[in-house]
């Protein structure tokens, strides 16, 4: 099967790569998928806790090359936005930016559930309400 | 093949040898006759030809050329050999028994079959993937007719112990099929040796072209016959119809020529090779494991678990440049693991890690050495991506955690 360029690219040059402190409270952590189903992903936000923007996004994966570039555009897009504009990340804007092919469809699934995952940690940490998600 | 792409998949197919390629260029132009012609010198030379490849196929397998049927490939050897003989025994019994990690072509063959009335035991295999002889000694009833189990496998390279299966066949009077298709041309394969009736075998995997086959059938002590599956010409004594691919067949003789005078020295060379590959890797690199027996394989197959790197994304790491095959098959709508693998008792995540390596005639040193520093390369780039590699290397014991599973 042949990869987009877009997933190749980020492939080769994942944007992100690491580990953010999960014990700090601004600090969110999404950990999603299960080293039996061949994808694992770990998707992080750092929270500025004045502005209450993404200030920071990380991610580790374990999975075949449209996770991890899922996951890396995933982190690309959340820096710099409001958490609730980060809610509205839905995987179908990833598989368009990475023409993703249907049976990688799952991978940006995945992504979107990791990104969740983390705000869910993050509000939970900060006693926040959760917010209405769709 | 282009200089810079190593083909290290010789498992799926082998390139065509070019003395194999050169012996069949004639059978397109000079000689395009049809084997089945009796009337004119075409089909004679045709005819002739072809009874030089059979002698040199049996040959290779220490049977008599009466006893080789040519087919399009091993899958449908397989179909042929599994159906025909459900069909034509089917009044001795209907009972067939085979192995959950055979071939597709074998265990499909066996899903028709049970829809077709017929009843098979699917039997499990040892964690080194070898068969349990007791449990197939009992497995056998009054109503077996057949046992298939294959003489190498194709994902680990593991040898079943055909000469104690071929004691348990002859003792209980069953029939007893092999498909030997990654064997056949690589080691030493003698069917009647080891009490084989049937063998299917294919000319790719031996560095003849694709698209012709074989089917031993063994004729004297016991006659064995199977049912046509495909019906016409009675070509093939009326158990494959259809006009025999005379230049495949002159090229899968002379494949089997070569193999028969190359073996030794080709098995002998490649399993270097593959040793330097799996000791570079055991030597160089942190949770390694080699799957299925090490001491009863076929020398040019490694089948190797780079554990907390998943394996269709390591293989995106070099595969511009080497080819192998995934044990993941991410790919295919699935997301299926090795079933060959899950038999053989790895977890689903190591077999989601793991990579075949076959080499081939054609393999160099030089190839080995750089498939070594690229996957050696590439097994640290994902596991400096991996959250499990991480969490490893933490001490965080992976079982206890909470996956949440997709």
């Amino acid at each position: 099967m042949a990869y987009s360029e877009k997933v190749l690219e980020h492939f080769k040059n994942p944007k992100n790569v690491g580990t953010l402190d999960k014990s700090k409270s601004n600090v969110g952590t999404g950990l999603v998928g299960a080293p039996e189903c061949g994808d694992v992903m770990r998707l992080q936000i750092e929270v500025d806790e004045i502005t209450g923007m993404i200030k920071d996004a990380k991610f580790k994966t374990f999975g075949c090359g449209s996770a991890i570039a899922s996951s890396s555009l995933a982190t690309e897009w959340l820096k710099g936005k409001s958490i609730d504009e980060a809610l509205t990340i839905d995987n179908m804007d990833i598989v368009e930016e990475l023409a993703l092919p249907p049976v990688k469809i799952h991978c940006s699934v995945l992504a979107e559930d990791a990104i969740r995952s983390a705000i869910k940690d993050y509000k939970t940490k900060n006693n926040l309400v959760e917010a209405q998600t769709k | 093949m282009s200089n810079k792409l190593i083909y290290l998949d010789n498992n799926a197919t082998t390139p065509t040898d070019p003395r194999v390629v050169e012996t069949m260029v004639p059978y397109f132009y000079n000689f395009p006759g049809n084997a089945a012609s009796r009337s004119h010198p075409f089909g004679w030379q045709a005819e002739e030809a072809v009874d030089y490849a059979r002698e040199q196929i049996a040959s290779l397998i220490n049977v008599d050329s009466k006893e080789i049927i040519f087919t399009s490939g091993a899958t449908e050897s397989d179909n042929l050999a599994l159906k025909g003989v459900f069909e034509m025994y089917q009044r001795k019994g209907n009972h067939i028994i085979t192995l959950e990690t055979e071939h597709k072509a074998v265990l499909d063959s066996c899903k028709k079959i049970e829809k077709m009335g017929g009843q098979v035991t699917y039997l499990k295999v040892q964690r080194d993937g070898l068969v349990n002889l007791e449990e197939l000694e009992a497995a056998i009833k009054d109503n077996t007719i057949l046992v298939s189990i294959m003489w190498a496998n194709n994902e680990t390279g593991v040898i079943q112990p055909m000469e104690e299966i071929g004691k348990i066949c002859a003792k209980k009077g069953v029939l007893f099929m092999s498909d030997a298709t990654q064997a056949v041309g690589k080691i030493p394969v003698d069917p009647k040796a080891v009490g084989v009736h049937l063998m299917a075998f294919t000319a790719h995997k031996m560095y003849g072209p694709k698209g012709v086959g074989a089917l031993f059938v063994n004729r004297k002590n016991p006659r064995v016959k199977v049912t046509s599956q495909m019906d016409g010409g009675g070509h093939e004594r009326g158990m494959r119809s259809g006009t025999l691919n005379v230049p495949g067949i002159v090229g899968f003789g002379k494949a089997a020529e070569i193999a028969k005078n190359e073996m030794a020295q080709d098995a002998e060379r490649l399993s270097k090779l593959r040793d330097r590959l799996e000791e570079g890797f055991l030597n160089s690199l942190e949770e390694i494991y080699v799957n299925g027996n090490t001491q009863h394989r076929m020398p040019h197959v490694t089948n190797i678990s780079f554990k907390h790197v998943e394996g269709e994304g390591l293989m995106m790491t070099f595969n511009q440049n080497i080819a192998v095959s995934s044990g993941s098959a991410c790919t295919s709508a699935s997301l299926e693991p090795s079933y060959v693998l899950i038999a053989l008792g790895l977890g689903d995540d190591l077999a989601h890690s793991s990579i075949r390596f076959s080499l081939g005639r054609f393999t160099t040193e030089e190839e080995i050495d750089i498939t070594l520093d690229m996957l050696r390369k590439g097994v640290n780039h994902m596991r400096d991506l991996s959250p499990i590699w991480e969490m490893y290397k933490e001490g965080i014991d992976l079982e206890s955690v909470q996956w949440t599973e997709h």
